[in-house]
């Protein structure tokens, strides 16, 4: 149970971290061309590193203690949400910024009243797919580092109490369905709706 | 309320990477009257909406200038309200917001912007669906929406391109009623680019009918008929004709580019006989 808590609690805060970082770099990205010619490419290229190939790294870095684990679960969740982000952004219907221009709307303007709003349906694809990629990340680093699930998931198999080891799958896959259905599922129906993408 | 001149002006595009420029139109110039109804008539591709991007502000001109009263146009403002030919609406909003939305540079006061976009969106007679998203409303609504939220900012001139292109003819003709009651309400100037014939006879005040390579003003046809104008009376043929006649050989010119020795002179004469409806779908 402290186990449970304590992964829980890690990844909400490296998810809400990912959220906000990638949303940041994502819009900044969108924006500016040579942010996307520099920092665009970066995150392509760092998207494809699985996040927990920076472990060791992070180990040496930040210690073996929460912050290299936190540190991996917000590298997981970051470039999805950046990369959604920046699609969001890219592929704004360029009629609703000539319109935005006919009223008097500036360049800044134009970010924060039309392309941000127009991106939010990516944006929640990209929250979505961070989720799902802080999650695993999580676990891989909980299995090698400390506390957590994903260590108590080790020590089960150290001791081979392999009733154990299912019970801890069952549950990391149930705090998947719940994320999914009641807290995704439900956003986003409400988001298309209103952004007129829903088919039903 | 302000003329707008429209002096010597050209538009050329440049491609960078083959070293070639194409040069749309040169050498235009146009006076528009205080609350008159222009129409920029002519085939696709003789810049006629890029003639009017340009008094909009969104298009520079290459050279020359366009003139709203003795204010050069250099940027987009709300002095130019502008119809695009897509409703263009932000699909988050609802009408009403959508409506507001074009207000907010204007009028800071909040309760008098919901006010005057209520206003707006009654005139064109859509009080109903005010809290509707774009996507609940079709596509007549929408444009409609569209037409209140250009209204609202109270512009001098209101700049149509191709409104009514993509909806269909009951809609269309609905909206013809609705933008003439619209325009003899409020006065405006209304600078509309089509190219459907009798849209623009049915409408204007004044036709200038445009022609491509050379892009150009190929003749301003005046439009003296009394409204609401009916479009069987004989003069109202006779001018559809007129034109027809020259738009037609300007529709030919386009064809035979587009399609080089596939094109068939027979086929085309399609155009100059009879059957009047197919011109109206060019």
């Amino acid at each position: 149970m402290v186990a449970l808590t304590e992964s829980i609690q890690r990844i909400f805060i490296g998810f809400a971290l990912a959220i906000i970082i990638g949303s940041i770099l994502g819009i900044l990205i969108g924006v500016s061309k040579i942010a996307d010619e520099t920092l665009g490419t970066l995150v392509i290229a760092l998207q494809s590193v699985p996040s927990i190939v920076w472990l060791p790294l992070a180990m040496v870095m930040l210690g073996g203690g929460a912050a290299s684990i936190l540190f991996v679960v917000v590298l997981g969740g970051t470039w999805p949400m950046t990369m959604n982000m920046r699609m969001g952004m890219k592929n704004v219907q360029p009629i609703l910024l000539r319109a935005a221009r006919t009223m008097g709307y500036n360049r800044s303007e134009l970010v924060w009243k039309v392309m941000i709003p127009a991106s939010i349906p990516s944006a929640i694809t990209g929250a979505r797919l961070a989720w799902a990629f802080a999650w695993r990340a999580l676990m891989a680093a909980e299995l090698i580092g400390r506390g957590g699930l994903g260590r108590t998931l080790m020590d089960a198999r150290d001791f081979f109490n392999m009733e154990l080891v299912i019970a801890i799958m069952i549950i990391i896959s149930v705090i998947g369905l719940i994320m999914e259905y009641l807290v995704f599922r439900k956003i986003e129906k409400r988001v298309l709706a209103k952004w007129g993408l829903s088919k039903a | 309320m302000e003329k707008v001149h429209i002096q010597k002006v050209e538009k050329t595009f440049n491609n960078k990477d083959r070293q070639e420029s194409f040069t749309v139109f040169n050498d235009i110039s146009l006076t528009i009257e205080p609350g008159e109804f222009v129409s920029l008539l002519g085939p696709s591709g003789c810049g006629k909406s890029t003639l009017l991007n340009i008094i909009a502000g969104l298009d520079e001109a290459t050279a020359g200038e366009v003139l709203v009263g003795d204010k050069k146009v250099t940027k987009p403002g709300s002095d130019r309200g502008v119809v695009f030919q897509e409703a263009a609406l932000m699909p988050w909003l609802t009408a009403l917001e959508n409506v507001i939305f074009a207000l907010k540079k204007k009028c800071k006061n909040k309760n008098k912007a919901k006010e005057q976009a209520i206003k707006y969106l009654k005139l064109v007679h859509l009080s109903k669906f005010i809290n509707s998203y774009p996507h609940e409303l079709s596509g007549g609504m929408k444009q409609r929406v569209a037409i209140a939220r250009a209204l609202a900012m109270d512009p001098k001139i209101l700049l149509m391109d191709e409104p009514f292109g993509a909806l269909d003819e009951q809609t269309r003709t609905m909206l013809h009623r609705e933008v003439q009651y619209i325009w003899e309400e409020t006065k405006k100037t209304i600078i509309f680019v089509t190219h459907n014939i009798r849209e623009a006879i049915l409408l204007s005040d004044r036709i200038v009918l445009m022609g491509t390579r050379p892009g150009g003003i190929r003749k301003i046809y005046p439009v003296d008929l009394p409204r609401p104008r009916v479009p069987t009376s004989p003069e109202f043929l006779q001018l559809e004709e007129d034109i027809m006649s020259i738009l037609g050989g300007e529709i030919e010119k386009v064809m035979r580019e587009e399609m080089g020795d596939d094109f068939n002179s027979k086929k085309a004469s399609l155009l100059y006989g009879t059957n009047r409806d197919l011109g109206d779908n060019i």
